[in-house]
């Protein structure tokens, strides 16, 4: 295995992810406004971007303090909706666990949607990658939007309210999510699961804390594993 | 006000909590082969979750929860420009697009 290909690899990511800069920024810009606007200094919003790199659950967090919820009560809920990244992380271990132990503690703590997204899409379409390979691609997709994420907290924390209050960014999220999700209904077990995934998250709107994401989620893979069987099956 | 101890207490809890389900797979199991019912599940993870995460936040979008007709169809014309150009950056200016438009009156 030559550096050349590892490189390539690297370059590889870097421009697949490339895209997901236009949505990092608004998002953690996002982050940064209502944060200032909720009291926090530019100070104590970088450190909870640097710390935690987890947009969904950092808003999360977020509305629960304002509302006075338990810190327990916040925690778990921010948990609940970063749960996912432990399926990511275990989705991603076939191709990346065999990476040294540095290496690994870098990935998982860069680990999100879109270095999930895109690099688990990769290592299932290009099976004949190295290691290596693998751990250069996944680094270059977090490279850009990790430097937007941590430029656009900033810059969200720094322009504070000085935004016009009808911009809608709080839109930016669900765009962001619905453009990755849209190219992965590839197959029927794929559309089954995100289908199954949609009605149970609106059945389970109302239980408490999130925890109405964490069971929508594990509906939507039973659904989509039980059809992949069901197929196989029948093909049989 | 957010209380600053609590707050501390909160972006410290969440990034270990964070770090450890992130790290839980990838370091502590390693290379070991994961069993077959397990990785079939795995293949549906960001299929199911992504759009449980986002189904609520597209369909109860307005004030107090409400549902805002205009966030409904940039969410639709995303989602379709997605699935039928299988390109992210067209979905998200679509998206994007039709949002600006319809929020601001330009059609």
């Amino acid at each position: 295995m030559s550096s050349t290909t590892t490189k390539s690899a690297y370059l590889a990511g870097v421009r697949d992810g490339a895209p997901f800069v236009a949505v990092a920024g608004p998002f953690a810009a996002l982050f940064g406004v209502l944060a200032t606007e909720a009291g926090l200094s530019v100070f104590e919003v970088m450190s909870f971007s640097l710390v935690v790199i987890a947009g969904a659950a950092q808003f999360t967090a977020l509305q629960l303090m304002q509302d006075e919820a338990p810190t327990i009560i916040v925690l778990m809920s921010a948990l609940a909706v970063n749960l996912r990244v432990a399926m990511y992380s275990a989705a991603l271990t076939p191709y990346l666990g065999g990476a040294p132990l540095w290496q690994r503690i870098f990935a998982a703590y860069l680990l999100v949607d879109q270095s999930y997204a895109l690099s688990h899409a990769k290592f299932e379409a290009t099976p004949e990658l190295s290691v290596p390979q693998r751990m250069a691609y996944y680094f270059g997709t977090c490279t850009l939007v990790m430097i937007v994420w941590f430029a656009g907290s900033y810059a969200g924390a720094a322009l504070g309210t000085a935004l016009p209050p009808d911009v809608p960014l709080d839109f930016a999220l669900p765009i962001a999510f619905l453009s990755m999700v849209a190219p992965m209904l590839r197959t029927m077990p794929h559309v089954i699961a995100a289908f199954v995934a949609v009605v149970v998250s609106l059945l389970a709107v109302n239980v408490p804390y999130s925890m109405g994401l964490i069971v929508a989620g594990m509906a939507g893979m039973i659904a989509g594993a039980q059809t992949e069987l069901w197929l196989k099956r029948r093909a049989a | 006000m957010i209380d600053t101890t609590l707050l501390w207490i909160v972006i410290f809890g969440l990034g270990v909590g964070s770090f450890l389900l992130r790290f839980t797979f990838l370091g502590f199991v390693g290379d070991r082969p994961l069993p077959e019912w397990l990785l079939r599940h795995l293949r549906y993870t960001a299929v199911a979750i992504l759009p449980a995460l986002v189904t609520p936040l597209v369909v109860f979008s307005g004030e107090n929860g409400s549902t805002d007709p205009t966030r409904i169809a940039a969410a639709i014309v995303t989602l379709a420009v997605g699935m039928w150009t299988k390109n992210v950056f067209l979905a998200i200016g679509a998206g994007a697009a039709t949002l600006l438009a319809l929020v601001y009156g330009l059609v």
